[in-house]
């Protein structure tokens, strides 16, 4: 378990000051210019060496994004941007907004070094609209470190210009996507764009930009401070450092904590959100990585660790690590149904399979949440599933399927149920046209 | 240049073009929807999937995905297969299969690839969705159930013809295609859009429920509404021109034309001359060939060949002008001129009336001058051609004329038509802005030409070309917008008067005052009708316009779809129009009536078919035996030094949806008139 010396986000329950004086206290600003004066090569190979993954959902890894941010700016004066990922929609995942809410020097601290490392003299901090108080929070703590000149024309005393723009977005789950996110902030409609050309190579105003998760620029000064070596003594390999997660659903205390990687899931739920309902075996299925990652049975929550590589080998992924859990009260089909609905809803229909077929995914959901459907229908579910997955511009549309394919991989066997009760109890409704009595 | 490997064909392509470029290049058919090569690459039909190795283990669209060396592409892999038939299960959900009723159906893009890459069946029991239809205006139908959001609608209208009134509303399944306000698109090329269309979304309103492609005859045909001689296809039945579409030619037109010039031609099967007309008591009534001709004989029988003129009109093919011109000849008469609008061209050198940049070189032109032209309502691909400079950064332009919207940012220099001089005598910071560019060019349009002081700003204009680099080895940049498809053709074979011949203002003055008894108008409508003065006038033409309605006699002629004619484009290229219906009732061809005429009148013409016809085109004028081509002109003094008045200069056309007795008689073009020029004259009126 996590010690509370290793702790990164020290006020993440806001016992403290969020403000300077409070982040003074906890060592946010500590002398950043000693981080600046390593360069920005060392940076980049410190944060490299940590084994940092973006902790946006996909888990690439941090050091290698921020090294393809152009180094030779002899024959490009374009300038460098780096943006903030602060859209967080993910449904059941709530971890940057308490980094906004009662560490915003810590992000407005991580800007500055690895806006530095990649060259960057702007950060943009794209924030989801709904996040009134966190903005609220973060304008000040902005204009707090203007003033005591830890940002601006002279950063910290190291020479360095650097300027923090906070942006508000307008409600749009896709605008955490980001190149839709680079769309939106550059005032046009949030649409994911084609890859390649990446944005480090082609992203705001057609500038270098790397877009980061609150998260991972958050953690980069402290790993900075405290050596990589540190940061990468937590967990396993290729899955290293500490990390917060996101416990929510039939839990006794639905809780934000941070621990170690790869912590197991029971640990996990038994340590910091008091349990399952009704004890583990009352545990029906986790979603282990929010919303858009495929839910696991009882049987591999028992013992699964929560990193990147061992979700992954379990067919479903960290995410977010937004663990939702469901006690056995849960109609998951329903559950499942409603996420459908939810990437119907925010899916921007640009490209085809997402645009036709999450409201064909969902429609097919509904019907199987009532058992009005016919058994072939859930290889039909599934197939329609593959087909949309790895077909699409941007990955909106993987993680509205992955949900659907969770729950037939799993819960095959409750639609089945669901179908054969309905055809047998309504026979004479609903069987008649389709086999008629002769 | 990247080696790469598609379906296990070891190719080499050029760098920088993309996996479906490709494809193409090797001989491979990659569907698409969304993609289309003159516009930017939206990426989202995701119909072009292609399995690319190395890279994630998902098929790519292939319209986005730049070569790069040592890629393995597979276009007809399992993968591949089924990807794309995933896709067109997809939009085919939500599509009406409306095929039956749909105007689009056998030319449908949705249709063709569904046979060949989709399924028999659909797993589809939900509701389809259904969506409202959006008013795009007279000429675009819609039925936006069909449209599968493929955006190339969205791209022309921004990208090409630089108004962005189409867009995407709302999101996801409720994503729709609208024109926000629901006004027509205030476009001169707002059609194509219908071209675009791969499905049965955007229609052509006029065509709608006409006709099913495989009814049509096809005749591939030049254009003659503007003087850009755009390549279109002829679409008819029977005798009716069902409907007009661009052909291909990279030179002039790309694939667009503009909206007069497939819709004006509702009007050839209206207002039509088909039979003789005589005036009798000051009405025209019906006749016949032998009654006109006898009539006209007796007249010119009793008249001078000094006191005859004819001027041949816009659209006149040259066959026809040449006819005329040797009949007048033979009758003594040298009064011809094809200037209707008293353009003050010569003809002594051939560069001082034509686009010499060429209109697919104008793009690379970095600096380009407009004088006293409107190109977006004289020639709107020449603006598309500006355009797109503007758009590639390339083209700076500025306008010396009325204020006009060329859907680009220019730099406005009043109308003061005397600022020429300053700028040919470098007195103005124009002066400096041409001779640093390194393609400057500059064009005249007909509102600086048809001028009195006209001759003075071609002398004005030369001189800048002159001094400021517009005439180099490899470019030319001085030009000259015709409005006039027949004008080049006409200067070309010298339908202008010859020694102590008559100009068009002579020619009216002397009708006026008396001095010319007989006036032929071959076509010629634009002129001031009253002041032929009692003048006998010879009308001979295909619409009842104003010309047949000053006539004393009406020959009835063909119009450019019933005749092959040869037309000169204001780049002085030479062009055939192809026949594809014949004239109605008893009008015939142009060259025919002339040459019948001039049997009657004694002064026989020696041809005798349209090839005959063609070798006196040539004897006159050898670059008329050059189908096709441009030919080199040689630069040489012209214009003459005078004053320019400062009386501002206008625009040649004032109402861009009716320029000729076609357009004027078509009810399309009036329905566009009305909506269109007066929503203009509003937001005129509104900005002022």
């Amino acid at each position: 378990m996590l010690t509370d010396k290793d702790r990164i986000f020290k006020n993440l329950y806001g016992r403290d000051d969020w403000n300077l004086k409070g982040a003074l206290k906890r060592g946010v600003w500590d002398d950043t210019a000693k981080l600046l004066s390593l360069g920005r090569e060392k940076l980049i190979d410190e944060i490299k060496e940590s084994g940092l993954r973006g902790r946006g959902g996909a888990g690439f890894p941090t050091g290698m994004k921020w090294s393809f941010m152009p180094k030779d700016d002899s024959r490009d004066d374009r300038p460098h941007y780096l943006v903030v990922n602060a859209d967080e929609s993910e449904p059941g995942t709530c971890k940057d907004r308490e980094i906004l809410r009662y560490d915003p020097h810590l992000l407005i601290e991580g800007c500055l070094v690895s806006g530095f490392a990649m060259g960057a003299n702007v950060a943009y901090i794209y924030i989801r609209g709904e996040f009134y108080s966190e903005a609220s929070h973060l304008r000040t703590a902005i204009e707090e470190a203007y003033e005591s000149g830890y940002i601006g024309n002279n950063a910290c005393g190291s020479g360095w210009k650097f300027d923090v723009y906070l942006h508000r977005g307008a409600g749009a789950y896709i605008c955490g996507e980001e190149t839709a996110l680079l769309e939106s902030l550059e005032g046009k409609k949030g649409q994911p764009r084609l890859k390649p050309p990446f944005p480090a190579a082609c992203g705001l105003y057609g500038c270098p930009t790397t877009v980061n998760n609150v998260e991972t620029i958050a953690v980069a000064p402290t790993i900075i401070r405290r050596g990589a070596s540190w940061f990468n003594s937590f967990g396993r390999e290729n899955n290293t450092g500490t990390k917060i997660f996101s416990i929510s659903g039939h839990v006794n205390t639905p809780c934000n904590v941070e621990e170690v990687m790869g912590v197991p899931l029971r640990d996990l739920i038994d340590k910091h959100a008091g349990g399952v309902k009704g004890g583990w075996n009352n545990l029906l299925a986790v979603i282990p990585g929010g919303s858009s990652t495929p839910c696991l049975s009882k049987s591999i929550c028992d013992d699964v660790l929560m990193d990147f590589d061992s979700l992954k080998e379990h067919n479903s992924g960290l995410g977010t690590a937004a663990v939702i859990v469901m006690d056995k009260s849960t109609d998951i089909v329903e559950a499942i149904s409603r996420l459908s609905h939810f990437y119907r809803h925010e899916s921007c229909g640009q490209c085809t399979p997402c645009r036709e077929g999450m409201g064909w995914v969902y429609r097919v959901m509904q019907r199987l949440v009532s058992g009005e459907a016919d058994v072939s229908e859930i290889d039909m579910l599934w197939e329609l599933t593959k087909q949309i997955e790895g077909h699409t511009i941007c990955a909106l549309a993987d993680g509205g399927v992955w949900p659907v394919q969770g729950l037939i991989r799993h819960f095959r066997p409750e639609l089945e149920r669901r179908i054969i009760s309905r055809k047998t109890s309504n026979s004479n409704l609903i069987s008649k046209p389709e086999t008629p009595v002769l | 240049m990247p080696k790469i490997i598609i379906d296990d064909l070891d190719m080499e392509v050029p760098e920088g073009i993309t996996v479906l470029q490709a494809c193409e290049l090797a001989g491979k058919e990659i569907p698409r929807f969304c993609y289309h090569e003159r516009l930017s690459i939206a990426g989202n039909c995701r119909m072009c999937l292609v399995e690319v190795s190395p890279g994630p283990p998902k098929p790519a669209a292939s319209c986005a995905l730049p070569v790069g060396d040592g890629m393995n592409i597979k276009t007809n892999s399992e993968m591949v297969k089924k990807a794309r038939n995933g896709v067109m299960e997809f939009l085919l959900i939500n599509h009406p299969l409306d095929c039956p009723i749909c105007d689009q159906g056998g030319e449908c893009d949705l249709q063709d690839q569904a046979m060949a890459y989709g399924q028999d069946n659909s797993r589809y029991r939900e509701d389809k969705r259904a969506v409202k239809e959006k008013y795009m205006g007279p000429l675009i139908k819609t039925i936006m159930t069909r449209c599968i959001h493929c955006t190339r609608c969205v791209r022309f209208a921004t990208e090409i013809a630089g108004v962005p009134e189409i867009g995407m509303l709302g999101r996801g399944e409720h994503a729709e295609i609208t024109t926000y306000l629901e006004k027509s698109l205030n476009s001169e090329l707002s059609a194509n859009v219908i071209d675009l269309c791969p499905v049965g979304a955007l229609t052509s309103k006029p065509y709608a429920f006409v006709s099913r492609p495989w009814e049509l005859k096809k005749t591939e045909s030049i254009d003659v509404f503007d003087a850009l001689g755009s390549a279109i296809r002829v679409d008819s039945r029977q005798t009716e021109v069902l409907r007009v579409l661009p052909r291909l030619n990279e030179d002039i037109n790309e694939e667009w034309i503009t909206d007069k010039s497939r819709f004006a031609v509702d009007g050839l099967s209206r207002q039509r001359l088909d039979r003789p007309y005589l005036r009798f008591d000051g009405k025209l009534k019906e006749s016949t060939w032998a009654e006109v001709f006898d009539l006209i004989k007796s007249r010119f029988s009793k008249t001078d060949g000094d006191r005859i003129a004819a001027i041949a009109g816009n659209q006149c093919d040259a066959e026809s002008m040449i006819a005329l011109k040797n009949l007048m000849t033979n009758l003594g008469s040298n009064n011809i001129d094809c200037r209707q609008d008293g353009a003050k061209l010569s003809s002594e050198c051939r560069s001082s009336y034509l686009f010499n940049t060429t209109i697919s070189n104008l793009e690379f032109s970095d600096a380009v001058l407009l004088v006293g032209t409107n190109p977006r309502m004289e020639a709107p691909l020449i603006n598309t051609r500006l355009r797109r400079g503007w758009m590639t950064d390339t083209t700076k332009v500025a306008v010396l004329g009325p204020k006009i919207d060329l859907t680009f940012p220019v730099d406005y220099c009043g109308n003061d038509p005397r600022k020429l001089r300053s700028i040919a005598e470098g007195l103005d910071p124009l002066s400096s802005t041409l001779s640093e560019a390194v393609r400057p060019s500059i064009i005249l349009g007909m509102g600086a030409l048809t001028r009195s002081d006209g001759s003075a700003i071609l002398h004005f204009a030369r001189t800048i070309a002159e001094e400021y680099g517009l005439i180099k080895d490899d470019w030319n940049g001085f030009n000259v917008l015709h409005t006039a498809a027949a004008r080049v053709a006409g200067m070309d074979m010298g339908f202008l008067p010859s020694i102590g011949g008559l100009d068009i203002e002579g020619i009216l003055s002397g009708a006026s005052a008396g001095t010319i008894d007989i006036v032929y108008l071959l076509g010629a409508d634009e002129i001031d009708m009253s002041r032929l003065g009692d003048a006998f006038v010879i009308y001979q033409g295909h619409h009842g316009d104003a010309g047949a309605n000053r006539a004393d006699v009406i020959l009835p002629g063909a119009a450019f779809t019933e005749k092959n004619g040869t037309y000169v484009n204001t780049e002085g290229r030479v062009q055939l129009a192809k026949q594809a219906t014949q004239p109605p009732g008893d009008a015939k061809e142009d060259w025919k009536i002339i040459r019948a005429l001039s049997d009657l009148l004694g002064a026989g013409l020696d041809f005798t078919t349209l090839g005959d016809v063609r070798a006196r085109l040539v004897e006159e004028n050898s670059l008329f035996d050059h189908v096709g081509d441009i030919l080199s002109s040689s630069w040489d003094d012209f214009g003459s030094y005078g004053e320019i008045l400062g009386q501002e200069f206008e625009c040649p056309i004032s109402n861009y949806y009716m320029t000729c007795s076609i357009s004027r008689a078509s009810q399309t073009m009036a329905e566009c008139s009305k909506e269109l020029f007066s929503q203009s004259k509003e937001e005129n009126a509104a900005d002022a």
